[in-house]
């Protein structure tokens, strides 16, 4: 019952952040201001969630040649430049993280 | 195929059905999706590890959905936190997702009240980031796209938490494989697509600067905190190359 509970109350905290702006977009308009702010989001978020998974091992900064995450991510920024098909850019940068793996082993 | 598609719909005749969008929703969002499924093995395993119940791991995949929330709640339910420290860390970790909605919402105005509850609801990074880029190219019938990305991430996250319960304890050699950079790659996809500016490098630049500074933050705080950083940055360099510019036309003239 509790377990029920907590569940539905993860789900409300859950939902109210992802609904509230379609919920109040149609009383307010967003000031230019925030509009303009908006097309950055993408970027913003996801960089953080990059940087904040590759460029930390077991809780440390590792910046150096030996985390092959940072060769992962490096390579699939690379392909993603020269070209746009996601799945070439995905499958690149796993093989990049195994190859990195083995040859750091 | 799918860049089959995208030629097709870009080509003004015939225009797309709602069906044929709600598959491209779903085909052009697939790689993201597929780069999803280690993340939702890893998330099902812990749950078995953490000895919690197949039904509490699979309902959080069900009604919550929202992996990085769905990861820290087991955490926490696994060392008896409370009631209300879970649910608010939980509140925390996706307050992202009103950032989302945000910039949503200004392609949503013919939408029903219930299709904005359904699109809510099934928010995700990898929706958002399809949606977002289908959405400054072609609005038609974005209710069905959106449903078609969303719906296939849905049912794929629920199977393979299932899955990733299952296979519990052989968890820890997935990363061997190289599968849990998959989600971290797809990112890096999206970010190099969405770079179309100066001033989305800067913004980028300020994010991985801030994340670095701020990842000791608890909660995640760091993550809302480096966003708003790195947005402000976008927004101000944004602002004075157009001073810059209007000034030398002015000059100019």
């Amino acid at each position: 019952m509790n377990e029920i509970l907590l569940i539905a109350a993860m789900a409300i905290v859950t939902f109210i952040p992802r609904y509230l702006p379609f919920a109040l977009s149609e009383r307010l308009r967003f000031p230019k201001l925030i509009q303009d702010a908006l097309q950055y989001v993408p970027v913003a978020v996801l960089t953080v969630i990059i940087v904040q998974s590759s460029f930390f091992q077991q809780r440390e900064l590792q910046l150096s040649g030996s985390n092959p995450y940072l060769w992962a991510v490096l390579s699939a920024f690379i392909i993603a430049r020269l070209q746009k098909n996601m799945l070439i850019t995905i499958l690149t940068g796993m093989a990049v993280f195994v190859l990195a793996r083995w040859w750091l082993m | 195929m799918s860049e089959q598609l995208i030629n097709a719909d870009n080509s003004p005749l015939p225009s797309p059905t709602p069906g044929q969008t709600f598959a491209q929703g779903a085909l052009i969002s697939l790689p993201l999706i597929i780069a999803a499924i280690p993340f939702a093995i890893v998330y099902g395993a812990l749950g078995e590890a953490l000895q919690l119940s197949f039904w509490i791991v699979i309902a959080l995949s069900m009604f919550v959905f929202a992996g990085a929330s769905q990861f820290i709640a087991l955490n926490l339910m696994a060392i008896g936190a409370q009631f209300p420290i879970i649910v608010f860390t939980v509140f925390l970790v996706n307050l992202r997702h009103t950032l989302y909605a945000m910039t949503l919402t200004p392609f949503l105005k013919t939408q029903s009240v219930w299709q904005k509850v359904a699109m809510a609801f099934s928010l995700t990074d990898e929706t958002f980031a399809v949606v977002v880029n289908r959405a400054t190219q072609n609005k038609q019938h974005l209710g069905w796209f959106y449903a078609g990305s969303s719906l296939l991430m849905y049912i794929n996250w629920i199977f393979w938490s299932a899955m990733g319960f299952a296979v519990g304890a052989q968890f820890p050699k997935l990363q061997h494989f190289g599968l849990d950079v998959a989600m971290v790659v797809a990112f890096t996809g999206i970010v190099v697509a969405s770079l179309k500016t100066s001033s989305h490098w800067y913004c980028m630049i300020a994010a991985a600067i801030a994340a670095v500074l701020t990842y000791h933050w608890p909660y995640q705080l760091g993550l809302l905190f480096s966003a708003f950083f790195a947005i402000a940055v976008g927004v101000f360099s944004e602002r004075s190359s157009k001073k810059t510019n209007s000034q030398l036309q002015e000059e100019q003239v």
